[in-house]
């Protein structure tokens, strides 16, 4: 009788959590479905609702999280191979340890500020592509150390010591034997902690992310709008055809986030089976 | 040095000897332990030991679980050194070169006393990739052929040739138990070690697989120091030539494996190797 009733309770709360997202889905796709297009995918923005595009926004969007790729990716995990593999012994790594943790936690629109005062003025970046991507870079950097941890410490101990009793040296070991194992999982931690990235508004707004800009960025220190700044933009406006703009544009970046998770599962598999085979 | 051992009245005799417990006759030992004493953290796993082993014979270690049989088999190539919070006394002399010794090259080492685990640890690789690994980053092989050439003499030598030559590219994963354990023995003899330490090596294979490995590991002391540890005394009657009785991290007795057997002079090892306790 308890187990029914338990079941029952957790039926009906997963319902009603899918339920919310699935009127959220709907209620988005009627008010944007209709608008979009491939001029509206490929166009700028105007001051006429039916004009305006995204272009600018995609591009920006992709742009930034290159950006944060380039620098989060390498300095992430070898940040995670440090400490997971070298430094589990010293004081120091614990102490790393704990303050990645707490930074992993720590709200977006602080390294929104951090970015401003590091980038964009001391050193002189500006509101630029270089300075977004980098303010996002140290926004995820904490996920990335975490996950890669993760990823590297489910790699058995019975495959390194093999590797250690061949006569390997802790970076033959690392390189040839923990990395190729681990990969899957740092993958998908890192697709994950870029489509956070790819998210947020906050950091961005508060470094002076442009919120109407007509071009596409053309290189590293451009004035840049993002997807979901330019969403933010669009909602605050009362007229209803830029309400509808809105609803396309996220649309639009959920089909782009959706794509980046679907990329990090199809990977998961992959190697997955590819170890296993 | 010695101190602990004084908590076990029946192993001071031997554990105070002066003298390495040298069980061979003649010849200069190939491994010799003095008083090594060995800690995790503060615990102490291992109580002044002293023993010999001879070159081309087959030593096994044994003992009721957590002896320190593995423990002292572990110092012997510095597995132990890769364990946080662990700490050494004493020396272990290699050739008689002390492996503990400042400036010791530690991969170096690990090349020349080769180690086949109690679980079977395949790299998740190809059989060809799982022996052609050791060869690479020890720089073994210059050519592709003679790579391919040291492949094929290991896996003979480990009896595993003729079971998996149609397949070297396929995971070593596909491979059964026993299999994979003489991979994994395979894959240590490819880079040409002296002394191979086996842990317990067929503890989790069955009857005949068990068999096919004790077979290989006679084989192979013609050509190799071989150190096993072993849990099972018919293993150890079986197979080795010398047989060392661990009690509480310390060693009880070091004998010819027949003495061992048949007419061990401590009371302890007696009760041991007729099943009294352990």
């Amino acid at each position: 009788m308890k187990e029914l009733a338990f079941r029952v309770v957790a039926l009906t709360v997963l319902f009603v959590a899918l339920a919310a997202l699935a009127a959220l889905l709907v209620d988005i796709g009627v008010d944007g479905a209709g608008r979009l297009s491939w001029d509206f995918l490929t166009g700028f923005p105007s001051r006429r609702a039916a004009n305006s595009g995204i272009w600018h926004a995609i591009s920006g969007s992709i742009f930034v999280i290159g950006v944060t790729g380039v620098l989060a990716v390498p300095v992430g995990v070898a940040a995670a191979i440090y400490l997971e593999e070298y430094g589990t012994r010293s004081k120091m790594a614990r102490l790393i340890e704990v303050n990645i943790t707490n930074l992993a936690a720590v709200p977006s629109i602080i390294y929104g500020l951090l970015g401003l005062g590091l980038f964009v003025r001391a050193l002189g970046l500006g509101r630029s592509v270089l300075a977004g991507g980098a303010t996002l870079a140290l926004l995820v950097l904490p996920v990335v150390i975490l996950s890669t941890r993760e990823s590297l410490r489910a790699v058995p101990k019975s495959i390194r010591e093999g590797s250690y009793a061949l006569g390997a040296t802790t970076w033959q070991t690392i390189w040839h034997q923990v990395l190729p194992m681990a990969l899957p999982g740092i993958l998908t931690g890192l697709i994950l902690a870029l489509s956070r990235a790819i998210g947020e508004t906050a950091p961005l707004i508060t470094i002076g992310a442009v919120t109407f800009v007509t071009f596409a960025p053309q290189s590293l220190s451009s004035a840049f709008t993002v997807l979901p700044i330019q969403i933010f933009n669009w909602v605050s406006r009362p007229q209803a055809d830029f309400q509808a703009n809105a609803a396309a544009a996220i649309i639009v970046l959920l089909a782009l986030l959706l794509t980046m998770n679907a990329v990090a599962v199809w990977l998961r598999d992959r190697y997955q089976k590819e170890r296993q085979a | 040095m010695s101190t602990a051992a004084r908590a076990v009245p029946p192993l001071a005799a031997v554990a105070r000897r002066d003298e390495p417990a040298s069980a061979a006759t003649g010849g200069p030992a190939k491994i010799r332990a003095e008083q090594l004493d060995f800690y995790y953290g503060s615990k102490r796993a291992l109580h002044g030991i002293s023993l010999e082993i001879q070159p081309n014979v087959v030593t096994a270690f044994i003992g009721p679980s957590g002896c320190g049989k593995s423990t002292f088999l572990r110092t012997l190539n510095r597995m132990n050194d890769i364990i946080p919070g662990t700490r050494v006394e004493g020396r272990v002399l290699i050739d008689g070169d002390d492996i503990y010794g400042p400036g010791v090259d530690v991969v170096g080492l690990r090349r020349r006393v080769g180690m086949v685990f109690q679980k079977s640890n395949p790299f998740p690789k190809s059989i060809f990739e799982n022996i052609a690994y050791g060869l690479r980053i020890n720089d073994m092989a210059g050519s592709k052929s003679e790579l391919a050439g040291r492949v094929e003499e290991s896996l003979r030598q480990a009896a595993l040739w003729d079971e998996v030559k149609d397949r070297l590219h396929e995971s070593a994963l596909a491979l059964s138990g026993g299999q994979q354990q003489r991979l994994c023995i395979a894959r240590a003899l490819a880079i040409r070690p002296e002394i191979i330490l086996m842990d317990e090596p067929a503890s989790a294979l069955d009857p005949i697989a068990t068999q096919r490995i004790e077979e290989l590991v006679y084989d192979l002391k013609r050509a190799y120091t071989i150190v096993i540890v072993t849990h099972n005394m018919q293993q150890a009657a079986r197979v080795s030539d010398y047989t060392a009785f661990f009690w509480l991290g310390s060693l009880v007795e070091y004998d010819r494996t027949d003495r061992i057997f048949t007419a061990p002079s401590q009371k302890l090892t007696e009760d041991y190797v007729t099943g009294r306790f352990g």
